[in-house]
């Protein structure tokens, strides 16, 4: 390699190296700011008492949802792991939404529960037919009853 | 150049023997995308089942997730390509960088363009400025600012020069879009399909996606040989092989 061509690839990398430094430097500082969400436990914790508006992801409850039967408010219970919040919404519901289902929740707090301005049904990364879905479940299923007819026994 | 890089890839780097080769090539990649594209679609919209909890609106990932790919994919190229350009100083190379910047463009908005049709009703949003989004929107302003730059200078190949540079800076994103979704809570979710352990799509969706994303890669290929072939007649316009082929003593893409 010629004196030229390398002098250009020093300075080419050395761009590239401090660029990479910056971004990286960037991406570490917003580690904390750059979280889309808070989860009840994380809400519980205090950690979301600097905002006034805040995101709160989790679970939907299984048999929490009381629909109102004259308005569009509604009503759920968000969980992870170890935590629980209430919350109040008003408005239409994504299609994904449902018990059991990840969501997001845009909104404040409210004594003690949470008022949301915009719920978001998350996605999981699986894809599969309706028929396999029901073939595992069944499966699953008919696991649980086999071990549960081995206790009775 | 360096004596370990191959003669035929040295030829190949002569905008004559280029011209020629992607003219021969090309018919053949874009006859092969197509083919390849119409059974992709015609596995995923027709043949595929339909999802388990989405139905029939999930038949996006067959042109949304390719999109997204060739996003990453063309940004690699172009990069490589800038980065070959800057220390080399080959014509050939500036073409191909800078001619792979609107294709990647244009999947990139295709990209960004059926995730929020998707979105609306699966989500509940349009858009909303997770992690993901927002990188994956950051790569398509650096595609138009390659673009922006290019054009705005009025020597071709000192604006590809500077055009480069900031296509080797904005490599950084690509790895960040890439893993957007593992560093941070996003409300878009993680990747379906891995190269290491098992996909999360069951084997009758995930042929059609990778068939897609065959059928993506090999229209790249065609568009780009097509785009640098009418960039290196216009970049060597005074020469003598592209005088020959102006005034039709040559065939082109048989004789140069």
């Amino acid at each position: 390699m010629n004196p030229t061509r390398k002098r250009r690839l020093i300075i080419v990398l050395l761009v590239l190296a401090a660029a990479a430094v910056a971004v990286g430097l960037t991406v570490f500082a917003l580690q904390q700011n750059m979280n889309y969400l808070f989860t009840p436990s994380q809400v519980r914790a205090g950690q979301a008492g600097a905002y006034g508006t805040f995101r709160l992801g989790g679970m939907v409850k299984a048999g929490s949802i009381e629909r109102s039967k004259d308005s569009l408010k509604v009503g759920f219970t968000v969980v992870d792991a170890d935590g629980a919040m209430p919350v109040e919404y008003t408005g239409i519901l994504p299609d994904l939404f449902r018990d059991n289902q990840s969501v997001i929740a845009t909104g404040h707090m409210a004594d003690g529960h949470f008022v949301a301005t915009e719920v978001l049904a998350k996605h999981d990364e699986t894809y599969m037919p309706k028929e396999l879905k029901d073939a595992m479940e069944k499966a699953h299923h008919g696991g649980k009853a086999v071990a549960a007819s081995e206790e009775a026994r | 150049m360096s004596r370990w890089i191959p003669l035929w890839l040295h030829k190949l780097g002569s905008p004559p023997i280029f011209y020629r080769f992607a003219g021969a090539l090309r018919p053949w990649f874009l006859g092969l995308a197509l083919i390849a594209g119409a059974v992709a679609l015609y596995g995923g919209l027709v043949l595929a089942p339909a999802d388990y909890q989405q139905g029939d609106a999930y038949r996006i990932i067959f042109i949304h997730v390719p999109s997204a790919w060739m996003g990453l994919f063309v940004y690699g190229v172009m990069a490589v390509a800038s980065f070959i350009a800057l220390v080399w100083r080959i014509k050939l190379a500036e073409a191909v960088a800078m001619e792979s910047a609107p294709i990647g463009a244009a999947f990139t908005f295709i990209t960004l363009v059926t995730g929020s049709l998707w979105g609306k009703p699966m989500w509940g949003t349009w858009w909303t400025w997770d992690a993901r989004l927002t990188s994956e929107l950051v790569l398509l302003f650096l595609y138009l600012g390659v673009i922006g730059l290019y054009h705005a200078f009025e020597d071709r190949r000192q604006g590809a020069r500077a055009a480069a540079f900031l296509a080797i800076v904005g490599i950084i994103n690509v790895p960040i879009v890439h893993f957007s979704v593992n560093w941070w809570n996003t409300l878009h979710q993680g990747s379906t399909v891995r190269i290491l352990g098992p996909s999360k799509i069951s084997g009758d969706m995930l042929w059609p996606l990778l068939t897609m994303m065959v059928a993506t890669k090999l229209y790249y290929v065609a568009s780009l040989f097509g785009r640098v072939r009418a960039d290196l007649l216009e970049l060597e316009g005074g020469k003598d092989w592209v005088r020959r082929i102006a005034t039709g003593e040559v065939v082109p893409g048989e004789q140069a």
